[in-house]
């Protein structure tokens, strides 16, 4: 086993069934996230990539298996608050405005007003909603609730990131604005991230690794290293390269495919 | 400013032009169709009531509304008490939920003349009674429905920041509560006055509103009776007003969302 003060994430022999329908919804997963690193999590559903980022998290605990979060056990990382965590949806509080929302986790942490509103402000500038604090989340579109998630999960700046399907709600050409407007924040902040998608394309595109997932039990299928240059454009999305390697999550996900329903068939078109 | 009040008043005109032409039709076709006045009285003669009978009406009005209020405060607090100890543990909750939904459906007005007899029935105690029990089972459902509808994602959230029951209860469950907590205050501020009032029907203090209306209508002063009820729907009006005001105070800083 290698030095764990190295890794972000370090999962080892990482097992979780649910009692309820008897479910392994994950087996003996082993991987390890060193800092710096943006990991794409993709599978067909039900093959267990959020229960994976909630395992991490701490939010579900596994039935065997350890998972240390920089080098520490998953449930004194939560405590320390050593995370970030965005969802499918923006989780925005209503009766909050949105400076409000994005200093909630500083407000726990107990910073004074000054201190958290200056931070809200440079954050909100960081995802371009600089002018939109004194809003209420019901009065932005998706794509800016999205941002403002995002921006309440960098506010305190944490080591690492967990990214549940953060815009798979989101209409295509707001999703690959967005992509392209993440990966210039995590070039900036360079925290480690854990990305789960459905989206092939988006999975290559983000990533310096992609974990290609197996249902039924969650087993990891492969691992695709993303050699792309560090810095992607549009044009990234265009290359011979980037095409060869959409390829290869394709191909290890369809290795499996005797396993899928009709409806994930689907997804691998 | 004077654009705003001006729309105000624009907003309603068409609720004032309803209810000046309602007036009318009953004036005239009381004229029109010689109704006796046992019957129904005119508007004008009400108002006349309204207004000269005002120093017995209020006061009487007053007593009455003391009895909703204090009823309004034991039912709506207890309730929302309960609510929050319930809502503590899901288990309890979800079997006590359909017998709370199966008891909201019995009459409890029904009760009135048992309430008198358990409490002094010359005194507020026995009509604020009646009314703590009214309000008190709409609260404790939509309290504790508010309460269990917060979002599991939002939960989640703060318990990634490490937060604890307490603090969820605080941030998340409270304020998602809020809203169904005031709309169920709002039915209890009704039924505060319902209850109140016919209590009062089956016995009580002569200074009450509920009594005085009952004994004019028994003495075929129907006028005096319709200005009592006039008093008794103003009072009623004035409670539910003050749970809005109340509401705006507190949610404040949730706007209202576009109606969809």
């Amino acid at each position: 086993m290698s030095s764990t003060n190295e890794h972000v994430v370090e999962l080892d022999g990482v097992t979780k069934t649910f009692p309820r329908g008897n479910v392994t919804a994950l087996e003996n997963i082993d991987l390890q996230l060193r800092p710096g690193e943006f990991v794409s999590l993709i599978g067909p559903s039900g093959c267990g990539k959020s229960t994976l980022l909630r395992v991490i998290g701490d939010l579900i605990q596994p039935s065997a298996g350890t998972v240390l979060v920089n080098g520490k056990p998953a449930a004194k990382a939560r405590a320390d608050r050593d995370y970030g965590i965005v969802f499918q949806d923006a989780v925005l509080f209503e009766w909050r405005t949105v400076a409000k929302n994005v200093g909630l986790p500083l407000e726990l942490l107990g910073w004074d007003r000054a201190r958290r509103k200056a931070r809200v402000q440079e954050m909100l500038e960081l995802v371009e909603l600089g002018s939109f604090g004194d809003h209420y989340p019901w009065q932005l579109s998706g794509g800016m609730q999205q941002r403002a998630s995002i921006a309440r999960a960098l506010a305190f700046e944490p080591a690492l990131l967990l990214m549940d399907e953060p815009f798979g709600a989101l209409d295509e050409m707001t999703r690959e604005r967005l992509n392209l407007e993440l990966l210039s924040i995590w070039q900036r902040l360079r925290s480690t991230v854990v990305f789960v998608t459905h989206s092939i394309s988006e999975a290559v595109f983000l990533s310096t690794r992609v974990v290609v997932m197996s249902p039924r039990p969650g087993r990891i299928a492969g691992v695709v290293d993303v050699d792309l240059p560090p810095q992607r454009t549009v044009e990234t999305r265009e290359e011979p390269r980037f095409f060869e390697l959409v390829t290869e999550v394709r191909e290890l996900l369809r290795k499996r495919g005797e396993h899928l329903l009709p409806e994930e068939e689907e997804l691998l078109q | 400013m004077t654009a705003r009040i001006g729309s105000r008043l624009a907003e309603w005109a068409p609720a004032v032009a309803v209810l000046v032409l309602v007036l009318a039709l009953w004036q005239g076709a009381i004229a029109a169709f010689d109704i006796q006045q046992f019957l129904l009285p005119k508007p004008t003669a009400i108002a006349s009531s309204f207004w000269n009978d005002r120093h017995t009406l209020w006061p009487a009005g007053w007593y009455t509304v003391k009895e909703a209020l204090g009823g309004f405060a034991i039912g709506s607090g207890l309730g929302m008490l309960v609510a929050t100890v319930v809502g503590r543990f899901r288990t309890v909750g979800t079997a006590l939920m359909p017998i709370a939904i199966a008891a909201n459906a019995v009459p409890i007005i029904a009760f009135a003349p048992i309430f008198n007899a358990w409490f002094d029935p010359l005194s507020p105690s026995s009509k604020m009674a009646i009314a703590a029990v009214l309000c008190f089972l709409p609260v404790m459902v939509n309290t504790l429905r508010g309460l269990q509808s917060a979002s599991p994602r939002q939960i989640e959230l703060m318990r990634s920041y490490a937060c604890s029951d307490f603090e969820i209860w605080r941030r998340v469950r409270v304020p998602t509560a809020l809203p169904y907590v005031f709309t169920a205050l709002k039915v209890a501020s009704v039924l505060a006055m319902i209850g109140a009032i016919v209590g009062e029907y089956f016995g009580g203090s002569f200074g009450a509103l509920g009594v005085l209306i009952n004994s004019d209508a028994n003495i075929f002063n129907f006028t005096r009776a319709w200005a009592g009820i006039l008093v008794a729907s103003l009072l009623g009006l004035a409670m539910y007003g003050g749970v809005v005001l109340a509401e705006r105070l507190v949610v404040r800083a949730a706007p209202r969302q576009p109606l969809s």
